[in-house]
């Protein structure tokens, strides 16, 4: 499918991706601009607070933006009642972007108040202007075109990053960009791309046209007319926020996701059976990365999600590796109802374990079968992992040594593009999903472990025992989905995601026909 | 002088700078009301300093400035500041504003209605020379630097303050247009009657402006009299400036 293709296929959609982009990047400059200008005043009349405000607001912009938002997610902060910081969703991603926005603002705040001709301040002053008058009526109106500069400039960072929002469940064109990636698809990471760099190129001409109107003179006759329409956009996008943030879950199931095809497809049939069987309304929080949707859960921000036993044994309680399965599932469904009051309901029926992958020609050529063949010809190869898989204790370090493995290189990299980087020889060996569609795709082999490393990760909705007493009717469906997948199953619904490039949603819809679980 | 007659008087005045570096001394003078008094010296003088403490841009470290029979200091000095004309060099137009805007700042500060601003604004464009009709709704950079400091001139004129700070309005004009502009602003100075301290380092536009000449140098006022008391003075920094004069009217005399 061509980038073309995919547009008009998809018009309704990409819409309401850019209109949630443009919210982001509205919302996010216009609180910038609100805090950032009137900081930046406070820093010309206060110089000596000058050091430590833009060196904060430099120190923002350097933070990576994935762990900015890791970082704001679990601190929970109200004003008057209302949570403004915390939590997956657009608001800890406003408050990530506005950090984002605030240097060139404060800094061209500043500079263009700093930088007007002393000669004409002092004009001012002996004419008997108090400092109130000569900021409004000199200072400003002669620092405003410098002011829109660095606006401009916060503008198109923040059409940037908005992109990355889409990792904690806000939205925008970045939901492409991650879908994208998962699958491997170059159009739909384009999708996202494209439309998110006009953007910024739009935002930049039409705010560099502003800037170059507002200089002198122009600027006083049109000056009373831009500021309507500038307090008329910050109403319109501050109208917007309150829509948005009271439209949120109350009232309704919320399901969540991890950031991996086959969570979107897990989370769709839970989603639609629930709708389907309980009558409730469900919001999908889908494509949350890290531990996001464990801590989204725990901080009720979602009200169930398909967990892994093996994830929630090691990385969510930091326990021992088992081997049994039905070990693991009493451990965690016992810890979990005491420490979180979260409950493990029915296994959905398969284990979506790590799986070791080599190229299957490289499996035949040399004669591997097992973790334990590969770990002899180990050290002339390069390996590629994903970072959920280096920096988790069950992951690469545990692994690495229970085999004795030695490579010659150990690359980082998305979980996504490992697959691929398989295939085209950048790479000799990664730790994939057992369950991806992509392995067939790409004629991988998977090595056994024979050394029982890994334990078994066996898919099971999470939900908050708190929603399963309000909607007691949750619990049927959940438990009619019971032993509703095998391996093989869930690898074709994979494919049908990543190999054929089907909709989630229609993949889940036709699963749970064929189940006779939807009519 | 009697004291209602005084506008502004120094009393021992000196200002010194945080590092110590003394900008005026022991300052003492007095101007009278309608009295037009120059105050000239080369750059660094203290011509500029002396104008700032008496609108208040700056406080003296020692001294009194009183204006009115108050102490600058006892002042609020918005209030002082809307009753004293400034005008400093061409720069001091706001390069956001137009002709009209500019004259109009301080009435308008003063919360006079648009109407009787706009009038105010013409007509002292037609004062100092200029077509109201054609200026008033021009930029300052769309003049000519005698035009901006025709402009100056009645932005300080504007809310018709008693006093008129000047600080070489004349300055950065080239010879021709300055001897113009220093012909019409003597006639109107007549007309109007205010008290006016004008700086300049031009003996010869101290001579034609000037009722009294204060002659400053390294921040002393070193000579206070009328212009022929200048011409006549033994002080070197005097004689300095009389060369400068006669020099001046030997190359206008014709041969």
């Amino acid at each position: 499918m061509t980038l073309l293709e995919f547009f008009t296929h998809n018009r309704g959609e990409l819409g309401e991706l850019v209109m949630e982009h443009l919210f982001l990047v509205v919302i996010s400059t216009g609180i910038a601009v609100l805090i950032g200008v009137p900081l930046g005043i406070l820093l010309t009349r206060r110089p000596a607070l000058s050091k430590p405000i833009l060196g904060f607001a430099n120190i923002m912009q350097t933070v990576p933006s994935l762990a900015l938002f890791g970082f704001l997610i679990p601190l929970n902060i109200y004003l008057f009642q209302v949570k403004i910081v915390g939590g997956i969703g657009a608001r800890t991603a406003i408050v990530a972007l506005v950090l984002y926005s605030l240097l060139p603002i404060i800094r061209n705040t500043f500079t263009g108040i700093s930088n007007v001709d002393p000669a004409i301040r002092d004009a001012g002053r002996g004419m008997g202007m108090t400092d109130r008058q000569l900021l409004l009526q000199v200072e400003l109106p002669l620092a405003l075109g410098v002011i829109i500069a660095g606006v401009r400039v916060a503008t198109v960072i923040c059409v940037g990053t908005a992109t990355i929002a889409a990792a904690i469940d806000a939205g925008g064109l970045g939901r492409y960009i991650f879908r994208g990636l998962r699958a491997n698809d170059n159009v739909l990471i384009l999708a996202g791309a494209v439309p998110a760099a006009l953007i910024a190129i739009a935002a930049d001409l039409l705010l560099g046209y502003f800037e170059k109107t507002i200089q002198l003179g122009a600027a006083v006759r049109g000056k009373s007319k831009s500021l309507l329409w500038a307090s008329a956009l910050v109403i319109l996008a501050a109208l917007g926020g309150v829509y948005f943030f009271n439209t949120n879950s109350t009232g309704r199931i919320a399901v969540g996701s991890k950031d991996f095809t086959e969570q979107v497809i897990l989370g769709e049939i839970v989603a639609q059976a629930i709708e389907a069987k309980a009558g409730l309304q469900v919001v999908r929080r889908f494509d949350l990365g890290g531990n996001l949707a464990h801590e989204a859960l725990i901080g009720g921000e979602i009200d169930v999600y398909v967990e892994y036993t093996g994830t929630g044994l090691l990385a969510i309680l930091k326990e021992k590796p088992l081997a049994d399965p039905q070990e693991v599932l009493r451990r965690v469904k016992s810890a979990y109802a005491a420490r979180f009051k979260l409950e493990w309901t029915e296994p959905l029926g398969f284990n979506n374990t790590f799986a070791i992958l080599v190229r299957g020609d490289d499996a035949k050529k040399l004669g591997l079968t097992t973790v334990s063949d590969a770990a002899k010809v180990s050290s002339r190869w390069r390996a590629g992992f994903g970072q959920d898989f280096m920096s988790r204790a069950d992951g690469y370090p545990g692994f690495s040594k229970a085999y004795g493995l030695h490579f010659e290189a150990t690359r980082e990299m998305d979980l996504s593009l490992t697959y691929r980087a398989l295939a085209e020889n950048q790479v000799d060996l990664i730790a994939g999903n057992s369950t991806d569609g992509l392995i067939s795709r790409y004629g991988l082999f998977q090595l056994a472990d024979d050394r029982h490393y890994f334990p078994p990760y066996d898919a099971v909705p999470v939900v908050r025992q708190a929603t399963l007493e309000k909607y007691p009717a949750l619990r049927g469906v959940l438990k009619q989905l019971g032993g509703i997948l095998t391996v093989d199953e869930m690898r074709k619904l994979n494919y049908a995601v990543d190999g054929e490039k089907r909709q989630a949603k229609d993949v889940a819809q036709e699963f749970l026909r064929g189940k006779g679980v939807l009519r | 002088m009697s004291k209602n007659e005084i506008a502004i008087e120094f009393r021992d005045v000196s200002f010194v700078l945080p590092g110590g570096k003394t900008l005026l001394a022991q300052l003492n003078l007095q101007v009278g009301r309608g009295e037009t008094l120059v105050l000239l010296g080369r750059s660094g003088s203290g011509k500029t300093t002396t104008m700032k403490l008496i609108n208040r841009l700056i406080d003296p470290t020692a001294g009194q400035v009183i204006i009115n029979g108050k102490p600058t200091v006892d002042w609020d000095p918005i209030r002082l500041r809307r009753r004293i004309g400034y005008v400093i060099q061409e720069i001091g137009l706001f390069p956001h504003l137009t002709i009209e805007q500019n004259i109009g700042v301080v009435p308008r500060l003063e919360g006079w209605q648009p109407e009787r601003i706009r009038q105010r604004a013409y007509e002292l464009l037609n004062l100092v020379g200029l077509d109201a009709e054609r200026f008033a709704g021009r930029m300052p950079r769309e003049l000519s630097g005698g035009q901006r400091q025709r402009v100056g001139v009645a932005r300080a004129l504007a809310a018709d303050p008693p006093v008129i700070l000047l600080d070489e309005p004349f300055g950065a004009l080239d010879p021709i247009t300055r001897r113009g502009i220093q012909q019409e602003f003597k006639a109107l100075q007549q007309n109007l009657g205010k008290t006016m301290v004008f700086v300049t380092h031009d003996i010869a536009e101290a001579f034609v402006l000037g009722s009294r000449i204060g002659l400053l140098k390294d921040g002393e006022m070193v000579l206070l009299g009328a212009p022929a008391e200048l011409l006549q003075s033994s002080h070197p920094e005097a004689r300095a400036f009389a060369a400068c004069f006669h020099d001046g009217q030997a190359i206008g005399r014709p041969a």
